[in-house]
Formats: C-alpha cells, structure tokens, sequence
C-alpha cells in the first residue's frame, strides 16, 4: 500500500505528457478494461435485463401500490377507480346521449367500457413511457441497470392496473347479459399482444421523452386524437356504413382498434366477426412484434445517453 | 499553485502490483439545463422564463462541469475527491460509475464501478419492509440474496430499536431514521470500485461510527474506493491518495498530506 502512495503522486495539473494520453486506450486494453458507461451489444444488452426482471416486477407493483397508500380506502381504489369511470362513461353515453349507434342497449355498454379500459391501457402506458426516463433522471443517474427497465417496469404498472379494470369489466359484461364462454379465452392472447405493443411504443416515447422533454406535454392531444379516431365510442363498422370499403378497413387496421375490436369480440355476445376486419389476429400480432422490436432497438441505441440532462 | 515534485511512471517495473482500475482519460461533462423544462414550477416562473429568454439560447445552458480530467487509480488505492462546492467531484464520480455520458473523453474501468446510494429508488410511499427489497434488487442483488442479508440490513439501521418500524410506511419516519435506512441498504451489497459520496455524515454519534466501521469494511473487500468529502480528517484517515478538482478542472493528484496541505493553505486565504 505505501508502495503505491509514493509511486501514486501524478502531476497532472499542468498538461499530462501526450505519450500519456496516447496509451490510455492501450493501457486499458492490456489490463481489460472496459468504456464505463458503453452501450452493451443486444444479446448482452438482453441478458442483462433478464437478469433484472426481479427488480422491474418489483418495480411496478411499488408504483402501483404507492398510488394509492395515502387513500382511506387505500388498494380498494384500483377496483373503485375503473368501477366510477365506467358509471360516468354509462351515464354520460347511455343514459343522457343514448349514443347507441346501431348497437342494442345491452351490448353497446359492454363495448363502450371495454373501449375505456382497453384505450387507457395504451393511453396510460404511452403516457408513463414518455416520462419513464425524464421523470426518473435520479434514478438513472444513482444507479446501474438496462434503463429499458425503467419504460417496461411502467408499462407493466399499467397492465397490472389493467387487471384490476378487467374485474370491474367482466361484472358489466355479465350485468348486461354476456356470460362467460369459451371465447373469453381469447382475452389472454389479446392482452399479450396488446401489452407487447403497449411495451415497445412506451420505449419509443421514453427515448423521445428523455431527449425532449416537452413531449410530455403535447402527448395528451396526440394520444386524445387517436382514441376519437378509434372507434372508442363508437363502431367504426356502423358508423362508416355505405362509405367506402378501404376506409372502413384503414381505420380497423389501428392497433387501438384491432386490441379494442377483439376484446369485444372475445367478451360481448352480440358483437360479432362481421365487425372485425379479415386477418384481424395476424394484424394483432404484425403490431405487437413491430412495435415491441422496433421500440426495443430504437431504445438501446440511445442506451449510453440516457442520463445527460 | 506548488507543483508536485513526483512524475508518474504509468508502466513501472512490478506492473503485478499496479493494476489500473480507472483509467479517465481527458474526460469532459456537460450539463444541459433546460431553462424551458415543462411541467415544473408555478406559472409565474415559466412566464419570467420565458420574459428571460433572450440572454439564453433557446432556453438551454450549457454547464461544463467537468473539464478535461485524467489521472490513472490503481487496485488498493482509496482516493479522496477535495474541492470546493460546485467544483464537479459528485459529476466525475459519476461519470466514473458511467451514469452520465461524457462529453469528450472515456473512462475505463474494471467491473462495475458503483455509487453507494440508493436513494433514489426507494420510495416514501412505500413501507421500510418494501423498500429494503426494492432498493437491493435495484442495487442488483437477487431475492435470495436479499433474503439473506433482510434481518442484517434492518438490525443495522437500527429502525426497529423503538418499535416495529419496518413495517410502517418511509415517510413517517423521521429524516435520520430514513437516512439510516438508506445508507443500511446502500452498504449492504459489496462492489469493485466502490465510490461514496459524503455518505458519513448521516444519522446520529452511535449510528455515524457504524456507518464509518462498514465503509472500512466495504472498502477491504472492494479494489478501489473514492471518496468524496469534506471533513478533511475524514480523508486522512481513510485516503491514500487526492485529487484535488476545482471548477472542473484537476488542480492537483498526489499523496494525502501533500495535496491536503496546499488545499488547507488554498481554503485558508
């Protein structure tokens, strides 16, 4: 150890000798050091996240359950929550609008909150990606982990949150006359799509998000935009009725319909095929692998920025 | 400015006892602060920010925080980190951890350089119990390993020497108890190159020396250590080795009592 104090004095307040910066990379190289902070190739990059996936479950459900701690009520709001917006939903469209638009009473509740809930699931996890890194900056620059944690750790939250929602639904649904059948099977698939795409569109709007803050400010108006402009409220098949075909299927192509469309179609009796587009579950998984892959590599290539600010 | 009287020998004749561990070669960082940052603060200040808008470029500052530092830390080194506030030691520790990107310049490191700190994973919200697990799985330990060391943590802190405290939500505790808390769960997990940040001066006498006999602990198993501090005792009892930054730029790297000594002096005018 004084061995080394002696030999560790370094004058390095004037210049350090050129021939010594020169060997800084070569001087790394021969003892195996490593760039602090590069990027890891994909498959490592992978790897290492696997190795946190502990650390994102835990992650989220700390999210989800903080949320509410402070209530009385505390966790009963996660089923409470969904349980007052569908009510308002109903009241606002079924009761004063009648806005039934071509659908039976009975079926268009059912489709109207399973639009909700569905589109919010989206809505919600865009939202908590564009903030998942420039809202955690502290986090990210106290501690080492794939920062791809950080924007699926949330989008996890959200299909937690989801889950909850899903309870409330199944009680409308049968409170309007749909009971459970084989096709409720269909929920789990479309959920792990949905939350794939859910996934790879939170790391796209994370990336952006931590280089330009401002878009979490402008994301509510895009993301309104869209839920207007997939059939939320309403069904893209009646009301486009008699328009022409192509536009019928451009608007059915959105993710958020398809994800909406076939929840609907696995959960409410009266809704049926002819309201899905053809090839809906190819398109459903088409979105799902693009957006969650595409999101995914788009996020690792900024990996060794995130944190500057 | 007295210049130190020793030059370096980077390849010396036992290279087996100087293995580099860091190795920070011209490193610069800079901050850029959004003066135009959305969603924070009263209207009023985003108006006046906006009123004041002319004397920035397009709302952003650049703060160069650190500039141009290179030195080279061996295996069995504890480095001190002197300076005066805003002189960019927590910025190169952290750079050095790789959590913010260098501007111009590269760090190499061996392993995984760790800050010791976990505040900010942790949540208020949330019970102690919680947030011990929380705060170890993102320090990057495994469940098992958290499991293990659960009891050890929590009868460290101390929290639950007045009661069952653990299972009581972070915020009501007091500010020591929390900061007890967070340096227990920090300092449960062993690292490389450990790197801390004034993380002595938490909690009160009998904690404090605690804290100081695990740092000792810590730093025996880890290869490096940097310290950041101002308590200057502090750093002659634990550093072999100082760098002394000042803004930004490395004003002098050398033993303990010789840097000390012209910092006391530089502090003292």
């Amino acid at each position: 150890m004084s061995e080394t104090t002696h030999d560790g004095g370094v004058a390095l307040s004037a210049a350090p000798p050129s021939d010594e910066r020169l060997t800084a990379a070569q001087l790394a190289a021969k003892y195996g050091l490593s760039v602090s902070g590069a990027r890891p190739p994909l498959p490592e990059y992978v790897r290492r996240l696997w190795g946190r996936r502990h650390f994102i479950l835990a992650f989220s459900q700390a999210k989800l359950t903080a949320q509410y701690s402070q209530a009385k009520l505390g966790q009963l709001w996660q089923v409470a929550t969904p349980l007052l917006n569908a009510a308002v939903y109903y009241f606002i469209f079924g009761v004063i609008l009648r806005a039934s638009r071509g659908m039976s009473h009975d079926v268009y509740i059912p489709f109207l909150v399973t639009g909700v809930f569905v589109f919010t699931f989206t809505q919600s996890s865009v939202m908590a990606g564009v903030r998942a890194i420039s809202g955690n900056l502290g986090l990210v620059r106290a501690l080492h982990f794939p920062r791809a944690s950080l924007p699926i750790s949330f989008a996890l939250q959200q299909l937690q949150q989801l889950l909850f929602s899903m309870i409330v639904l199944f009680a409308v649904a049968i409170g309007f006359g749909s009971y459970p059948g084989p096709s409720w099977l269909l929920i789990v698939p479309v959920l792990v799509l949905q939350f794939l795409f859910n996934t790879g569109l939170a790391l796209v709007v994370a990336r952006m998000g931590a280089q330009t803050p401002d878009l979490a400010q402008l994301m509510p108006f895009v993301l309104r935009t869209w839920m207007y402009a997939s059939g939320v409220m309403f069904s893209i098949h009646h009301m486009l009725a008699g328009r022409p075909e192509w536009l019928q299927r451009a608007l059915q192509v959105n993710p958020a319909a398809v994800y909406m469309d076939l929840m609907r179609f696995a959960l409410i009796d009266g809704y049926g095929s002819e309201n899905l587009p053809p090839h809906v579950w190819a398109i459903a998984l088409g979105w799902a692998v693009v957006a969650f892959a595409g999101g995914f590599v788009y996020f690792w290539k900024a990996e060794e920025r995130y944190g500057r600010g | 400015m007295a210049e130190p009287t020793q030059t370096q020998q980077p390849h010396g004749d036992r290279p087996e006892e100087r293995i580099p561990t860091v190795i920070c070669d011209d490193l610069h960082i800079v901050y850029r602060v959004n003066g135009a940052r959305t969603g924070r603060g009263s209207a009023t200040a985003a108006l006046s920010r906006i009123l004041r808008r002319g004397s920035d470029e397009r709302g952003v500052r650049r703060v160069h925080a650190v500039r141009g530092v290179s030195f080279v830390a061996y295996r069995g080194e504890a480095i001190g980190l002197i300076g005066s506030n805003g002189s960019g030691k927590s910025t190169l520790l952290r750079a050095i951890a790789g959590l913010l990107p260098a501007e111009k310049g590269r760090v190499y490191t061996d392993g995984q350089p760790s800050l010791l700190g976990v505040n900010a994973a942790l949540m208020n919200d949330l019970t102690g119990e919680r947030n011990v697990i929380l705060g170890g799985l993102a320090m990057g330990m495994s469940r098992e390993e958290i499991k293990e060391r659960y009891q050890e943590i929590v009868d460290f802190s101390g929290i639950n020497e007045k009661g069952d405290f653990i299972s009581l939500p972070m915020r009501t505790y007091s500010s020591g108890m929390a900061a007890r808390l967070r340096f227990s769960i920090a300092a449960a997990k062993n690292h490389d190159v450990l790197m801390i940040d004034e993380a002595l001066a938490t909690g009160d006498r009998k904690f404090q020396k605690r804290s100081e006999d695990r740092i000792r602990e810590l730093r025996k198993e880890a290869g490096t250590v940097f310290l950041v501090s101002h308590n200057n005792k502090s750093i002659r009892d634990t550093c072999n080795r100082v760098l002394w930054l000042e803004r930004g730029e490395l004003r002098m790297d050398g033993p303990t009592d010789e840097v000390l000594k012209e910092y006391e002096k530089f502090t003292g005018k």
